[in-house]
């Protein structure tokens, strides 16, 4: 990838804030999704809250699968790769997707690398806990971060965990003196380069959305006071009551984040949300953002 | 001091308003109520997608507001997705916002591997060459007798004006370089001083 190539990946991640991205597993939920006002449908085979129920491995979709999604909206199409399995976002990229998610959803190809996302042209979305694991998915070529919230639980907890460390860790770097960086470069284990550019301008190189666990339009109405750009939203539409509903109901409280009157009018009747899971009930091997580093 | 806002309810808000800060004599607003857009001397409808925006002014019923300010003479400026919501015709779907004699093509080039940089000079707009960022970009199919051409790029049409209304599929907030800006502000101040004078 061109530098020119990677600002224009970053560009295009600029061009989807203050929107919704959704999780879809057919053209028929993609029309949906486009119809309700995503800026963006992340395809994929099964749901979090599907993959947690079935267990087993977790793949990248078939590319019969994308490729009707693809077709079907206008909108940009992102699709899942595994931690670290460079092929499955090799055939991603041939298949024209707008954007890939190497993602902790799907089962880690591989436990100790993620992709070297230089190498493509695509752009990469990757999650992260806190700012040293971003800037080290920015140092491999990830041109958008987002938060690693519990997928498929309908547990924000986690998502607001993460933006509130980012948000406190970035805080601090910006009260460091210019002696301090590498020494908070080695205690963040991040790229020196990234962690000096933080310092500098007190935020990201690149767009940061929400993701994982966001089931209400109040909860993406959080996630932005929080200081996020855009909100990713798996199953909390698709196993929700009336997904069209609470599909149009969370993209206008992303939009009217910080007026809680829009946010009371959207969530009146709105059918039943996604059914939880606590945090604290999980087994540790059962949660997703002990994957990847 | 001239108001020109940005429509913020989704996409490349802040960039239009970092760079309108960088302006001598303009007051920058985000804008997403009817009272704010009724405030504005200038409008700018940024980049982002132009379905989710478009569906955004029908349910929070700006459509009515915005038409009538570009009715009333205050210049528009739709940059991508903005391009597709000012235009009369889109390609195979409805129009938005029906003020400009253009029909378009929405994500004309392709996907996200077909978006591109290219530095052109744009004669009206600098003398000199001005960045030019395509991001999935739509552009001018047709033009009306009255619709000017500001740039037509490996043969089509990117840049059109129409008297109030300027129209980019490019993305100029995305670079450092103020010159489109700055003929965006002088158009609204041109038409602020003519509007003083009708009302006097």
């Amino acid at each position: 990838m061109t530098d020119s190539r990677y600002d224009l990946n970053k560009n295009l991640a600029q061009m989807l804030k203050g929107g919704v991205i959704m999780d879809v597993t057919t053209p028929e939920e993609a029309k949906i999704a486009e119809e309700a006002g995503a800026v963006a449908v992340m395809a994929l085979e099964r749901v979090p809250a599907d993959i947690r129920k079935q267990g087993g491995v977790a793949r990248a979709s078939d590319p019969s699968m994308i490729k009707g999604i693809i077709d079907a909206v206008s909108i940009p199409v992102m699709a899942k790769a595994r931690i670290g399995h460079f092929v499955e976002a090799q055939v991603l990229e041939a298949l024209g997707v707008d954007y890939i998610d190497e993602s902790e959803v799907l089962t880690p190809a591989d436990e100790d690398n993620h992709i070297d996302k230089t190498l493509f042209d695509v752009p990469f979305v990757c999650g992260a806990t806190n700012l040293g694991e971003a800037l080290r998915r920015i140092g491999e070529g990830a041109s958008m971060i987002r938060t690693k919230g519990e997928a498929g639980t309908g547990n924000v907890v986690e998502a607001v965990r993460h933006m509130r460390t980012m948000n406190s860790q970035m805080r601090r770097l910006t009260t460091m003196d210019s002696h301090e960086l590498m020494a908070a470069a080695k205690e963040i284990r991040a790229p020196f380069d990234l962690v000096k550019f933080v310092a500098e301008n007190g935020k990201l190189p690149v767009v940061n959305f929400a993701a994982g666990g966001v089931a209400t339009p109040a909860d993406a109405a959080l996630m932005m006071q929080l200081g996020c750009d855009g909100v990713f939203v798996g199953s909390g539409i698709f196993k929700s009551g009336d997904p069209a509903k609470r599909a149009r109901a969370i993209v206008k409280a992303t939009a009217h984040y910080d007026d809680p009157k829009v946010i009371a009018e959207v969530s009146e009747n709105i059918g039943e949300a996604m059914v939880g899971i606590n945090i604290s009930t999980l087994p540790e091997e059962e949660k997703l953002a002990k994957r990847g580093w | 001091m001239s108001k020109i806002g940005v429509l913020s309810l989704q996409g490349g808000v802040e960039e239009h308003l970092e760079l309108l800060s960088q302006i001598e004599g303009v007051e920058p607003l985000a804008v997403k109520k009817k009272d704010d857009i009724l405030k504005v001397d200038g409008l700018i409808l940024p980049g982002g997608e132009s379905t989710t925006i478009g569906k955004l002014l029908d349910i929070f019923d700006l459509k009515d507001t915005i038409v009538s300010r570009a009715n009333a003479g205050i210049p528009l400026w739709g940059t991508c997705a903005g391009m597709i919501l000012l235009a009369k015709e889109i390609d195979g779907e409805k129009s938005h916002l029906n003020l400009m004699d253009i029909k378009v093509r929405r994500n004309g080039y392709g996907n996200q591997l077909d978006s591109f940089k290219r530095e052109v000079s744009i004669p009206k707009v600098s003398n000199k060459a001005i960045p030019l960022v395509f991001i999935r970009a739509p552009f001018v199919e047709e033009v009306g007798p009255s619709t000017e051409i500001l740039l037509k790029l490996d043969g089509k049409i990117v840049g059109v004006e129409e008297e109030n209304l300027l129209a980019t599929s490019f993305h100029p907030e995305l670079e450092n370089d103020l010159s489109f800006h700055k003929y965006f502000v002088n158009k609204v101040k041109k038409s602020s001083y003519s509007n003083l004078k009708i009302a006097k």
